[in-house]
């Protein structure tokens, strides 16, 4: 059977492209990568009036076919036919913005001498007319001989039009490609402009909104005040909304281990699943609504056009220590997880400002430090208030924070002065209308993730939790020995002790280390895995598991181990997506190394200025 | 780098907020070829007019650049390689 046919959306980046693609295709979409490269493949199916299957894929926003970046080689590969694992598109939707066609034609036109079958969405239809701009389509239709249609994507309108279009298109019969595409930007740049002096039918001179809202976020004074607001309403709301439905995922993993207990008899098996599946899984699942909440506000963020605000204000202070204000979206997102960080660091052009983004971002406190940070907080830091408002246990949190922030800029710095030397690659943007991106495609965006989450904790997190309890159970210890000194992991977390005793960790913190590697979370649910094989019978509760902290370990202890997870690398996940990133080992390998020195370094300088302290 | 038949030519790095202004000519060499690509890219070019809207908070960088219908940030930097001739508010 022929595949259905392949139709590519293209477009310049802000041109609607992906609101367009969302509306064609709707939720049914796959989110993959190219081979070989990092950039996202994002593709879907239409079906068309008689039921015909179409594929689409949505290309990377391309400024021209001569790329600037790896995102717009991709787009001019898959175009002629050259990229691997993708077939050539059988046919074209260009997306153009209605009020910026006088440089959206050019890349447009360079698009139809292809030669593919073409439909043009002159898309934000609507933006215009509220900007005061009226066009022609039928002017439009004539000079770039390709079918013209006005839609307004985040509306639905248009879309129908577009389909028929499509369908007439691929019913048609097909002719050659043109490999030769002519790249004088001068003299498309020239033609773009008539026809877009063409196209308007009239302009009135409004104040545009952008403008006026401009005028506010980008103000120097009030601009980086709104944004360091917006910064806290979400840190906030990260942890405000997130706790109801932790609660009930916290719940639910309770009563399914309570229901398993019950029906299976005490044993190994019984022990496998509720000891090292579900408490594994379950602790780390806890965490979903807190990084769906931190996407949401990144997608709304993005979608409204305000995240390139924040790069903007946000460039000069980041040029300081050698990198661009497009690597405060990235970064900013690695608080949440540096998985999704890092793979934002896509829409970075500089290949150095990229690397040493990447190579910083596990420093920003990721989500999957807070329940190693709170359950240490809680059980070493006394409760008290310092003044009004102010805790010493939040300071002590807002304090790893800031060194975590604190690190990752030192660290640039050195970087973009050593290994990665050069001139910093340059901080060009556009700065997009702002609109109100669509519920649906913000629903879309958070759908994604949750799957890419779920798929983690499914795979990578249950399968190293599950070798871990295999680890911590087998052997099994006689009467009056402990479980975690006996068992095969008790022998490698010795061997781990003789390391980490000189900046004060214990044998149960080497246990922990080694599962922690897959993700950081789990040394908490290692910590509770450890405590309750050596205590069967006892039910491993958080205030428990806090009352044995506070008799195994010393204070300078607890701290030293703070400070390791400010800066230690431990996360498989993080490590496969750098590798990913940057097609290769050698960058992953230097980014473990230089993290594990500073995070012996930090908790080492912690635990012997704790101890001549007196702590 | 101001174009010396055009003695009123400046950078548009120091053209104050507000003005528009005609780009006279646009120092290829002094950029790289991604840099000097974006630019083209976002329309800048011999002839076309431009007017500076924002500037970053921290050292007056990076700038705000109305250019066509589109406004783009650029650093100080790459705007200094812009001569420009002011058109008046």
């Amino acid at each position: 059977m022929n595949p259905p046919p392949l139709v590519a959306v293209a477009g310049n980046p802000n041109a609607g492209k992906s609101a367009l693609f969302n509306a064609l295709t709707g939720a049914r979409q796959k989110v993959g990568n190219y081979p070989g490269v990092t950039v996202e493949r994002k593709s879907g199916r239409l079906v068309l009036g008689d039921g015909r299957p179409v594929e689409m894929v949505d290309l990377p926003g391309s400024y021209s076919l001569d790329p600037a970046s790896p995102d717009e080689a991709v787009t001019r590969d898959v175009l002629l036919g050259r990229q691997k694992g993708e077939r050539q598109p059988d046919a074209l939707v260009i997306v153009l913005d209605a009020s910026n066609l006088d440089n959206h034609l050019r890349f447009a036109l360079q698009l139809i001498e292809l030669g593919l079958p073409t439909v043009v969405a002159l898309n934000m239809v609507d933006l215009a007319r509220r900007d005061g701009l009226e066009l022609d389509p039928a002017v439009l239709e004539r000079e770039l001989g390709v079918p013209v249609i006005e839609t307004v994507a985040v509306r639905k309108r248009g879309i129908a039009e577009l389909q028929a279009a499509l369908d007439d298109m691929l019913s048609a019969p097909r002719c050659g490609v043109h490999k030769h595409v002519k790249t004088d930007l001068f003299h498309l740049q020239r033609r773009a402009r008539e026809i877009a002096t063409a196209a308007v039918v009239s302009e009135t001179p409004v104040r545009r909104w952008t403008h006026r809202l401009d005028a506010v976020l980008l103000h120097p004074v009030l601009g980086p005040i709104i944004l360091a607001a917006i910064m806290f309403v979400m840190f906030q709301a990260v942890f405000a909304w997130s706790e109801a439905p932790k609660a009930w995922i916290e719940g639910g993993v309770a009563w399914l281990s309570n229901l398993v207990s019950g029906a299976l008899p005490p044993g190994l098996l019984r022990s496998l699943i509720v000891d090292g599946a579900i408490a594994g899984v379950g602790a780390v699942i806890t965490f979903l609504p807190q990084i769906l909440v931190l996407f949401f506000f990144i997608l709304l963020l993005e979608g409204t056009g305000y995240m390139v605000r924040a790069a903007f204000l946000m460039d000069r202070l980041m040029h300081g220590v050698g990198l661009s204000g497009r690597a405060f979206i990235p970064l900013l997102s690695s608080f949440a997880c540096a998985v999704p960080g890092i793979m934002a660091t896509r829409t970075i052009d500089d290949p150095k400002d990229r690397l040493t983004t990447i190579l910083v971002a596990p420093l920003m406190t990721c989500s999957a430090r807070l329940p190693v940070y709170t359950l240490i907080i809680a059980a070493f830091i006394p409760n008290t208030r310092l003044v009004w408002g102010v805790g010493l246990q939040g300071l002590v949190m807002f304090g790893l924070y800031i060194t975590g922030i604190a690190g990752a800029l030192l660290a640039a710095l050195v970087l973009r002065r050593g290994v990665l030397k050069g001139s910093g690659g340059g901080f060009m943007m556009e700065l997009p209308k702002y609109q109100w991106p669509p519920v649906k495609d913000v629903v879309i965006g958070i759908l994604t993730r949750a799957q890419i989450f779920l798929k983690r904790a499914g795979t990578i997190i249950l399968g190293t939790t599950i070798i871990l309890w295999a680890l911590a159970s087998i052997p099994q210890a006689g009467p009056g020995k402990k479980q975690s000194e006996v068992s095969i992991a008790g022998h490698i977390a010795t061997g781990i002790e003789t390391v980490v005793s000189p900046i004060g960790f214990n044998h149960d913190i080497a246990l922990a280390l080694l599962p922690a590697m897959a993700a950081r979370e789990v040394a908490v649910s290692a910590i509770a895995t450890v405590y309750s094989i050596d205590s069967p019978g006892e039910q491993a509760s958080a205030t428990k598991l806090q009352d044995k902290l506070q008799h195994r370990w010393s204070l300078a202890t607890a701290l030293a181990f703070l400070a390791w997870f400010v800066f230690a690398p431990q996360c498989i996940s993080t490590i496969a997506v750098t590798r990913r990133e940057t097609n290769g080992w050698k960058w992953p390998l230097f980014m473990v190394t230089y993290l594990f020195v500073l995070a012996y370094l930090a908790a080492g300088a912690t635990y012997w200025i704790a101890v001549a302290a007196g702590l | 780098m101001n174009a010396p038949f055009l003695p009123e030519a400046l950078g548009l790095d120091r053209l104050a907020l507000g003005t528009r202004a005609r780009v006279a000519s646009v120092d290829w060499a002094a950029l790289d070829h991604g840099e000097a690509c974006r630019l083209r890219h976002f329309g800048f070019d011999e002839g076309v007019t431009v007017e500076p809207l924002h500037l970053g908070p921290f050292g007056r960088d990076p700038i705000a650049v109305r250019v066509g219908r589109m406004t783009v940030a650029i650093r100080r930097k790459h705007a200094s390689a812009i001569s420009v001739t002011p058109l008046g508010r």
